[in-house]
């Protein structure tokens, strides 16, 4: 193992991250060279350098798809420290990511055919989004993984490309001060990156605002109905209990088979509900009326309430109407709040006043929903 | 594209005209086009766009901004409120913005 490898500070297993319990912060770099992105090393006045493959191959996509899933995302770590695409001199441009690898992924594959730096911060495996808000994507960081590669040995300039997504965490006249550094912000999306450099460092106003396009927009589905599979199961279980009690408090034969068929009949509305609130809100978006993700998840809820007891189900009597109308435009709401954590423009201060109406609204509209549901098994 | 825009007359932001040197500094990091420059000076223009992520603040050379920077997910407040730590970002919620091609 090289000097400039060691000398690479190892991701501190103490620290205290509010982020991402520590145990799962286990890269280091006795396997990176083992790793399918490194192509090689490259020869350097500080020791040689990872060069890394600018093309993603079959296992980035399928770790990628699992990271997508919440499957093993944890692993998903890059090792902090330098990185070379390509064959960079030292006058070549320095690219800072973080050590989320999909982050780095996203990186990497736009760089073919160039020759620059890629120098990778700890930021706790998390994107470089999250890791500018919550500090590990900092200029501390920053100034610390400068000095631990000896990057100013190995480049004649001093300019770092920073990801524009990185600015609330560092602050680019600090870290002139104290580093002697430049800090220049790229564009937000990797893809922008070689007409960036080929222009002369500077980002047209496009690229400097995030997209949010239909397919940024569901990009996250996967992961949250995924995150949903447990109160679904919760919810049939519910359901096949009340069928249970009512058979019994009517002294019905029970029949296992049929039992089942009608809770999962129960649970269909809201089922469709979660897809609703997942998949649908976020597709919808631009077009539901109103600001509040709440509200635009509500009204998606009522509308389909309307048409699941006017159209679908001939069965449902005053109370289970009711119950309908209360229980699952709340779960639509909740879910189209929560969305606001997957959107690229909500703000604290407006997340903070959506929710101080909408979270007791939907706590009590759903509660009197749960009521009137088990009710109206009995009635 | 059109801009998404979020709840009205909300966000802390703040800006001291005295102070700008109008550097253009918050222009450029500022992900959601707040600011434009009035003159010699920075100044808000869209105000309900801005997401509170604080990049214009810690950029501004004069500090002549303020917001009070934090992440707009209802998920988290709800965790800060129950105080549950550790689950964010990246590992259960989609609050990481895993979906732009970050750079
Ligand atoms: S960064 Fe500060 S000094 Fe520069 S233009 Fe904006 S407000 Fe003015
Ligand atoms: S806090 Fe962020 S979104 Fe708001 S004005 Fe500043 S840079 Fe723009």
């Amino acid at each position: 193992m090289s000097n400039q490898l060691n000398k690479l500070p190892m991701i501190d297993d103490n620290q205290e991250s509010t982020c991402r319990p520590d145990e799962q912060n286990t890269a280091s770099f006795e396997d990176t060279g083992s790793a399918n992105w490194i192509t090689g090393q490259l020869e350097t006045n500080a020791g040689p350098v990872y060069q890394v493959a600018a093309v993603l191959d079959r296992k980035d996509l399928t770790g990628s798809i699992k990271a997508r899933l919440g499957l093993g995302r944890m692993d998903y770590i890059i090792p902090p420290g330098l990185y070379a695409v390509g064959n960079p001199e030292p006058t070549s441009p320095v690219l800072v990511s973080a050590n989320y690898k999909l982050s780095f992924d996203q990186l990497r594959r736009e760089l073919a055919g160039l020759n620059l730096w890629i120098l990778v911060l700890d930021t706790k495996g998390i994107n470089v989004w999250c890791a500018a808000g919550k500090g590990s994507f900092s200029t501390a960081e920053l100034m610390r993984m400068v000095d631990a590669t000896s990057l100013g040995e190995i480049v004649s300039h001093r300019t770092l490309i920073l990801p524009q997504l990185a600015a609330p965490g560092v602050s680019a006249h600090a870290m002139r001060k104290e580093s002697g550094f430049k800090v220049v912000y790229g564009p937000v999306r990797a893809a922008d990156i070689p007409e960036f450099l080929s222009g002369n460092n500077k980002a047209e106003p496009e690229m400097r605002h995030p997209s949010f396009t239909l397919p940024d927009r569901l990009i996250l589905a996967p992961i949250e109905l995924v995150a949903m599979l447990k109160p679904a199961l919760g919810l049939i279980g519910l359901f096949f209990l009340l069928n249970m009690a009512a058979l019994l408090a009517d002294k019905s034969p029970i029949i296992f088979i049929s039992l089942l068929r009608q809770s999962l009949m129960d649970f269909a509305p809201f089922f469709a509900a979660i897809l609703i609130g997942i998949v649908l809100v976020p597709a919808l978006l631009p077009y539901i009326p109103g600001r509040a993700l709440a509200w635009k998840g509500w009204v998606l809820g009522v509308l389909w309430v309307l048409v699941y007891t006017v159209l679908i189900t001939t069965s449902a009597g005053w109370l289970q109407t009711a119950a309908y109308y209360l229980a699952i435009p709340a779960i639509t709401a909740f879910l189209g709040m929560n969305f606001t954590g997957s959107t690229t423009y909500t703000s604290l201060s407006g997340v903070v006043k959506e929710m101080s109406f909408a979270l007791p609204a939907i706590i009590l509209s759903a509660s009197l929903g749960l009521i009137g549901l088990i009710a109206g098994y009995f009635i | 594209m059109k801009k998404f825009k979020y709840l009205k007359n909300v966000v802390t932001l703040q800006i001291d005209q005295d102070k700008c040197n109008g550097c253009g500094m918050c222009m450029e990091v500022c992900p959601q086009q707040v600011f434009t420059l009035a003159g010699k000076t920075s100044s808000i223009t869209d105000r309900d766009a801005c997401m509170e992520c604080g990049a214009c603040a810690r950029n501004c050379p004069q500090q002549a901004i303020y917001v009070r920077p934090g992440v707009g997910c209802a998920y988290a407040v709800l965790m800060d409120k129950l105080n549950i730590k550790g689950k964010c970002c990246g590992d259960v919620c989609g609050c990481s913005l895993d979906n732009i091609p970050d750079h």
